[in-house]
């Protein structure tokens, strides 16, 4: 197996607040091998789009990134990398989109200036040649008309078009790794799916990978080959896509299909995962998601489960790995008892 | 949106790499503006009287040929606008006049613009500590009125040239803009296309100088256009209590202040540079309200 593009290894990410030390990311490592689709699940507050600004550096004011994690990309650790550097490895090795277009975009810039800059900071393009590229970056992104479109401002454009703006931008200097934030979240469903065909066509293409990072396991299932599920900072389960879907390991990622409301099953309540995320300032002992699940014992305050390997490539996070026979009994979870339905 | 690609379409057939910029978008809103295109228009006018004055103006400003016998003459063919005390004739020195006290406040409010401008937007850009000590800085000089400073500096300096004039206004008038610049800049700073630009991976000073500035720029130059009113009164202020434009050099302010206490007998001495003032510091505030609509990118009219 050729070595992975990149591999992120106990990467903690820390924010200095009034509430103390949050600690969004609490030891994350995985690894995204080229040409693959990695999914990144998890509900908002899990230090998924943390993760993704940190493997850019990406994080400054109170957050800082703790010595000792290391993110390796195409065999270097960019943790190390002085600034200059960085700012090579960033739009030109390693690029990234987000959820929402409109904002992502200069609204006094044309979206031909805005694709052609990429290329000038990169490849020292001139005007001309930014132009250039500009357009046919339009064009393989699949707008019509692009001489047109690059003369026009982003609020001119659709938000479908936006996001295949915002994915030329991050595919001028074919980049080997796209990190892509919730990138169809703000789109409308028939958008949304071609988007994710756009972004699967172009990555076979290009050979690219991507990490998509989503809170919508319906998209990971359609473009990601592997997924990987975050809560509470951490990664707690990992898996080939199919398998997530059918012999899904940990207690969360369980719930989290469970919730997915399901074309065709009529009546009855959507299923809900009771409690909330707690505060990333103050993480519980033991399995941080303990008060929500429905399997916990004694042993889940006690000891922190490590990441047990439960199948090939299928990593969990779970206790249960290790005494399975408590699955059979499960029982109600202590957020649900206590009637604690939201709030920290 | 088929209309808007077809205005767009002959701009990009033209031949060269430009395309239009914001700044040509907002020329072409400016132009279906009639009351800015009446205002830029007046403007022009005086401007060019101004520049060109040796060749619009009938007389030299300072010209006396007959201190007595046309001292106060009233408006006449000879002298369209009169003649003042010392018999030099009004017209010619209201078109001088506008060269001093348009070129004092354009480029004071220049230099105002250009300050302000730098000390906002590394302040709100750098953030942090930086921006605390910049800004306290801004907000003591903002503590005491403007006109103090000028009295007070103007006043000692005794016979100030031009120049210095235009660099003691341009550096009492900056504070404000420096605040307003301050607060787009740290507002654009934490947008996405901010974090974008950086994630593309250009340098700070790029993302400051193309992507932030850019959109920063967009209230000074309205703050800048309607400014130079300002400064024109001030000017206009201050020579007339003597310590600004001094004679025999010509000023809307020194005209007026010459003919102030002959209002009712050769009222068209003060009358007149009134009226040049009047009229250029409306052109300026109502050409100032067009260029803010004309410059917001958001606007959803036709370009």
């Amino acid at each position: 197996m050729a070595d992975p593009l990149l591999t992120v290894r106990d990467l903690r990410t820390t924010f200095a607040t009034d509430a103390g030390l949050a600690r969004a990311v609490d030891g994350v490592s995985f690894t995204v091998a080229r040409g693959e689709t990695v999914g990144l699940v998890g509900e908002s507050g899990c230090g998924k789009s943390v993760t993704a600004l940190s493997l850019l550096r990406l994080i400054d004011g109170a957050g800082r990134i703790e010595p000792g994690s290391e993110i390796i990309l195409e065999g270097k650790n960019l943790i190390a990398l002085p600034e200059r550097e960085m700012r090579d490895v960033r739009g030109n090795r390693v690029a990234m989109i987000w959820q929402e277009p409109l904002s992502a975009l200069n609204p006094v810039m044309t979206v031909g200036d805005q694709i052609g800059e990429v290329a000038r900071v990169h490849a020292g393009a001139s005007r001309r040649e930014a132009r250039v590229k500009a357009i046919e970056m339009l064009r393989l992104v699949g707008i019509s008309a692009p001489e047109q479109r690059a003369a026009e401002y982003p609020h001119q454009l659709s938000g479908g078009m936006r996001q295949r703006v915002v994915i030329a931008m991050a595919l001028v200097m074919s980049p080997a790794l796209l990190i892509a934030d919730e990138p169809t979240t703000a789109l409308d469903v028939t958008i949304q799916a071609q988007i994710l065909e756009l972004l699967r066509e172009v990555q076979q293409r290009m050979g690219m990978s991507v990490l998509l990072i989503t809170h919508d396991l319906g998209v990971v299932a359609e473009t990601a080959s592997r997924v990987i599920v975050m809560y509470a900072g951490e990664v707690v389960e990992e898996s080939p896509v199919r398998e997530i879907f059918s012999a899904a390991h940990h207690p969360y990622t369980e719930g989290l299909l469970r919730a997915m409301p399901r074309v065709g099953a009529t009546g009855g309540r959507l299923a809900v995962i009771p409690g909330s995320v707690p505060a990333p300032t103050n993480w519980p002992s033991g399995c941080r998601f303990r008060d929500r699940c429905p399997y916990a014992w004694e042993r889940c305050e006690r000891e922190h489960p490590p990441l047990y390997q439960v199948g090939a490539g299928h990593l969990s996070r779970c206790h249960l790995a290790v005494e399975p026979e408590r699955r059979a009994r499960p029982h109600v979870p202590l957020a649900a008892a206590s009637g604690a339905g939201a709030g920290r | 949106m088929s209309e808007r690609r077809e205005e767009a379409a002959p701009a990009m057939s033209r031949a060269g790499d430009g395309d239009p910029g914001p700044w040509r978008t907002a020329v072409r809103r400016l132009r279906r503006n009639r009351v800015a295109m009446i205002s830029l228009g007046v403007l022009a006018v005086f401007v060019a009287a101004a520049l060109f004055a040796p060749l619009v103006a009938p007389y030299p400003p300072n010209a006396q040929p007959d201190i007595v016998g046309l001292a106060r003459v009233a408006p006449s063919w000879s002298h369209p606008l009169g003649t003042d005390t010392f018999s030099r004739d009004v017209l010619s020195r209201v078109i001088y006049g506008a060269r001093v006290s348009l070129g004092v406040a354009t480029l004071a409010i220049l230099l105002a613009m250009s300050a302000g401008t730098a000390w906002g937007a590394i302040a709100g850009y750098a953030g942090g500590a930086t921006d605390a000590v910049m800004m306290r800085i801004i907000d003591a000089m903002l503590a005491v009125p403007r006109i103090l400073i000028l009295l007070l500096v103007l006043g000692l300096w005794g016979n100030i040239s031009l120049p210095m004039l235009v660099f003691v206004l341009g550096l009492t008038g900056w504070f404000g803009t420096s605040r307003l610049v301050r607060e787009r800049v740290r507002a654009l700073s934490t947008q996405d296309f901010t974090l974008a630009a950086r994630a593309m991976g250009a340098r700070d000073l790029r993302v400051l100088w193309r992507h932030v500035l850019p959109n920063a720029l967009s209230p000074v130059i309205v703050a800048a256009t309607l400014g130079i009113g300002n400064v024109i009164v001030l000017e206009a202020a201050l020579s007339y209590l003597g310590i600004g434009v001094r004679p025999p050099h010509a000023s809307w302010g020194n005209i007026i202040e010459d003919g102030a206490d002959q209002i009712g007998s050769a009222w068209w001495i003060a009358l007149f540079p009134g009226l040049a003032m009047l009229v250029t510091v409306i052109a300026f505030n109502l050409l100032g309200d067009a260029l803010r609509d004309a410059l917001d990118p958001r606007d959803e009219r036709r370009p």
